[in-house]
């Protein structure tokens, strides 16, 4: 590419090395800034595992099974903290699934005028936007007041199941979830909604067409149709759910006694992570790192669970 | 759902009642004595989440425009995305723990332990999958026939990039990047033992600083009325400010619609 | 090699993976003419199209075995900068495809990019009117390309190629969302642009084909034993006059006849 440009008005035909490079050191540039996803993975799990090593090695999987969490004695176990964050994220969605599923049929399907159902539709997103601080504030002054008379009615009626068997006094599992549910229920609404809006049309007016009612096209056929986004929001709630923090932190009452009453004060990974990382000191602290690693892995399966499941049924649609 | 409005409505009246000039200028009481504001918790909220968008903003825009842009479909490009969607799904608290693991605990700035510049790092890693996702996203949906015609007249992929692609995927990015900027806004998790708090005005990002957030978890549990005033009215604040993002984010989507 | 020819394709077979979609093309493209693809869909026009500005780079998968030269380079070669390439050789496409900028800038960006050192008012008129499009657009220079018609805006698109005045223009089927007054205006500036620049053309308009090119080079497409697709290959290459009243070949005869299926 030798030869002079036609015409002379135009002076860069040829790329100036400086062109060049520019072009070349952005390439480079965008690269490990790619790349820095991986690197900062890469760290988290690398600094918590370091973290949890020595826990890891003093008290190996017994850490899991008991639940003595001892700092004068140095014993630790994580067991009430691994079954508070599976039993408030496991029942927070068995309760906000039904209601938020139902939402989201109630704003897709034109039950409602148009304006109502955009109105809702806004009001959930924002709903999804407060933060979750706040809320555990709401909690403590609001909700947990609020509902102490339905829960001590629970412990009236089946006060005699291990599940209801304690007085509820102020914070405890049972806010804990109702908070939870608060706080996924717009996540599962909004994504069950979506769903359902990218169902094709041409299906809802094929099941239509063969004389189906309103509500056995919606059974079966639309939502059969949404089931796996719908899955894997679902899988992504119980992700948030369990590694939801401050909310839960603030209401949970963050007992290190193990109860199975509902009604009692409990604890999970991530509010005893709260409450305690920033004073804790010597294996007290790899203790809690470990319990870290419980709660990424937890996560991690979870949401890579909701992955496979959205990739994986979304083909058969 | 209806009484999940409830609680919007109650932090609105609840905070709303107590916002005053002094509120939002002056600086918390110290425990058992009366009035004060909130001002260094508004102001340190400001600063962690500006950090936080200083690094998440330009590394998640970079990432994203080099998986939509210059990477083939092949296993780099695979496993940025499903290690974007895992750091996602990492909780927040573990953000915290990560970052005082690795700033706070070291000291590795001036010496320094518990810093806004720990905070808005800890917030960043939580910025950093949505800003990420929303580019790629974006740009994804630039139709190539535009990329061709920039290439066309002799544009180098940088010129293209910078010039025509990215300002034409500029509504979903920017809104993505607002709503992710709301998000963080928001988060408590992650500063609680990074950022920490400050009963003080900012001294410096090298410092404790107070933010919105904190203010709201440690003034909830405390026994004094003055501080349970207090963190309502920051939780007005800090839902306004973000509501107000979020409208944000809505106008854009729909202001620069062509 | 003579002096008046521009580009030369010397045994070019182009792919996309492992599917051929054109293959052994040997063609010598005049200097200062313009030269015209024509042939059924699919054949492989726009691909060779593209091929001659590098712009197949831009496909993943697409791969080009062979020389294409130009100015005395083998254009694929490695130390050749694609984007030098295309600041030379300037395209159409067919689907318009204006920036989303103001009209004048549609037309600016390029030439600033080409380092024009004029006046851009004057550039931005000259091209504008060149490509027959400057009565719609003068009252609205500073208004998005998009509020342009579909004809109006490959008119902006042909006013961007010339605005940068690449020594080669290749146009894929530019005229083929316009109007018969405005496909004549464009083709008022191809005969005037040939006398500086060379112009290679798709179209599948034969009359287009007669009135603006001097030489037509007809491809067509078939099926091969073992191939997963259609293979395209250059079947005649001639001056338009003997393409279109004594082809060599029976299938151009066919095709240009309109007696082609
Ligand atoms: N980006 C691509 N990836 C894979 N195959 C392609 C691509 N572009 C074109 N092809 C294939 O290459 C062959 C030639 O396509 P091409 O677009 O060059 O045809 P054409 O002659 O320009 O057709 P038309 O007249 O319809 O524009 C076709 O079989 C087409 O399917
Ligand atoms: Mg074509």
């Amino acid at each position: 590419m030798r030869s002079a440009p036609p015409i002379d008005a135009f002076t860069l035909r040829r790329r100036p090395p400086q062109e060049k490079l520019t072009d070349i050191g952005f390439r480079q540039l965008t690269l490990v800034l790619a790349a820095s996803v991986g690197i900062v993975l890469l760290a988290i799990f690398v600094t918590v595992f370091t973290g949890a090593r020595e826990a890891m090695a003093t008290f190996g999987l017994r850490f899991l099974t008991t639940s003595a969490w001892d700092p004068v004695n140095e014993q630790y176990g994580a067991l009430i903290a691994i079954y508070g964050t599976l039993v408030t994220a496991i029942l927070s969605l068995l309760i906000a699934v039904p209601i938020g599923l139902g939402t989201a049929i109630f704003i897709t399907e034109d039950l409602l005028p148009r304006s109502v159902r955009d109105v809702i539709g806004l009001l959930v997103e924002l709903l999804a936007a407060i933060p979750s601080v706040v809320l555990g504030l709401w909690a403590i002054f609001v909700m947990e007041p609020a509902i102490r008379p339905f829960l001590s009615l629970l412990h009236s009626t089946l006060g005699w199941t291990p599940f209801f068997s304690t007085e509820p006094q102020g914070p405890g599992t049972a806010p804990a979830i109702l908070i939870l549910v608060v706080m996924v229920l717009p996540i599962i609404t909004a994504i069950s909604r979506d769903a359902l809006n990218q169902v094709p049309v041409e299906l809802r007016q094929g099941a239509y067409g063969v004389g189906t009612t309103r509500w056995g096209a919606i059974f079966n056929v639309i939502l059969p149709a949404a089931v796996s986004s719908i899955m894997g929001g679902v899988m992504l709630s119980l992700g948030r759910a369990m590694g939801e923090t401050m909310a839960v932190t603030m209401i949970i009452g963050n007992s290190l006694n193990f109860s199975l009453s509902l009604l009692a004060p409990g604890n999970t990974i991530a509010s005893m992570l709260a409450n305690q990382f920033g004073e804790a000191d010597g294996i007290q602290v790899s203790a809690l790192m470990y319990a870290a690693v419980v709660l990424m892995i937890l996560t991690f399966i979870v949401n890579v669970l909701a992955q496979w499941i959205v990739r994986r049924l979304s083909l058969r649609y | 759902m209806i009484p999940l409005f409830l609680v919007l409505i109650y932090v609105l009246i609840q905070g709303g009642r107590l916002i005053s000039l002094q509120l939002l200028t002056e600086l918390p009481p110290a425990p058992g004595l009366e009035g004060g504001g909130i001002g260094n918790a508004i102001l340190g909220t400001i600063v962690v989440t500006l950090i936080a968008s200083l690094i998440a903003i330009p590394v998640g825009v970079g990432g994203g425009v080099y998986l939509s842009e210059y990477a083939q479909d092949g296993w780099f490009s695979k496993f940025v995305r499903f290690g974007n969607d895992v750091l996602a799904g990492v909780p927040s608290i573990i953000c915290g723990v990560f970052i005082y693991s690795l700033i706070v605990a070291t000291r590795i700035f001036f010496d320094q332990s518990f810093s806004a510049m720990a905070g808005g790092i800890a917030l960043s890693v939580l910025m950093l999958p949505t800003v990420i996702k929303t580019t790629y996203e974006g740009l994804l949906l630039v139709p190539q026939e535009m990329r061709m015609g920039a290439y066309g007249v002799g544009a180098s992929r940088f010129v293209t990039i910078t010039q025509i692609t990215l300002p034409a995927a500029f509504t979903p990015i920017a809104t993505g990047v607002v709503l992710g900027i709301a998000r963080a806004a928001g988060e408590t998790a992650p500063l609680i033992f990074t950022a920490l708090f400050s009963p003080f005005w900012p001294e410096g990002l090298f410092n404790p600083i107070a933010t919105m957030s904190v203010l709201i978890f440690n003034f909830a549990i405390m026994p004094y009325e003055a501080q349970n005033e207090l963190a309502w009215a920051a939780s007005f604040v800090l839902v306004i400010m973000i509501l107000g993002a979020n409208l944000l984010a809505r106008w854009i989507s729909h202001a620069t619609r062509a | 090699m003579a002096s008046d020819v521009c580009m030369s394709l010397q045994d070019v077979t182009i792919s996309y993976g492992s599917f051929e979609a054109v293959k052994n093309v040997y063609m010598d493209l005049p200097k200062g003419k313009v030269t015209a693809f024509i042939g059924p869909s699919g054949c492989g026009k726009s691909t060779v199209l593209r091929a001659l500005n590098r712009m197949n780079d831009l496909i993943p998968g697409c791969s080009l075995k062979g020389r294409v030269i130009f100015d005395q380079h083998d254009l694929y070669d490695k130390r050749v900068d694609p984007v030098e390439v295309r600041r030379r050789i300037g395209m159409v496409f067919q689907k318009p495809n204006p920036f989303p900028k103001s009209i004048y800038e549609n037309i600016a960006f390029g030439a600033r990019i080409n380092g024009y050192k004029g006046d851009m008012d004057e550039l931005v008129e000259r091209s504008l009117r060149k490509a027959a499009v400057w009565d719609e657009c003068k009252d609205k220079l500073k208004e998005s390309g998009f509020s342009l018609s579909g004809g109006q805006q490959q008119r902006l698109c042909i006013a961007r190629a010339i605005a940068t005045e690449p020594e080669v223009i290749l146009m894929d089927e530019p005229c083929s969302a316009l109007d018969p007054i405005s496909t004549l205006k464009i083709e008022e500036t191809m005969h005037e642009l040939k006398r500086s620049y060379t112009i290679m053309i798709v179209t599948h308009n034969m009359q287009q084909a007669v009135r603006v090119a001097d030489m037509t080079a007809f491809f067509n497409a078939e099926a091969v034993e073992g191939g997963s697709g259609k293979v395209g290959y250059l079947v005649e290459f001639n001056e338009t006059e003997n393409i279109f009243n004594s082809p060599s070949q029976q299938s151009t005869l066919d095709y240009v006849s309109g007696r082609f299926g």
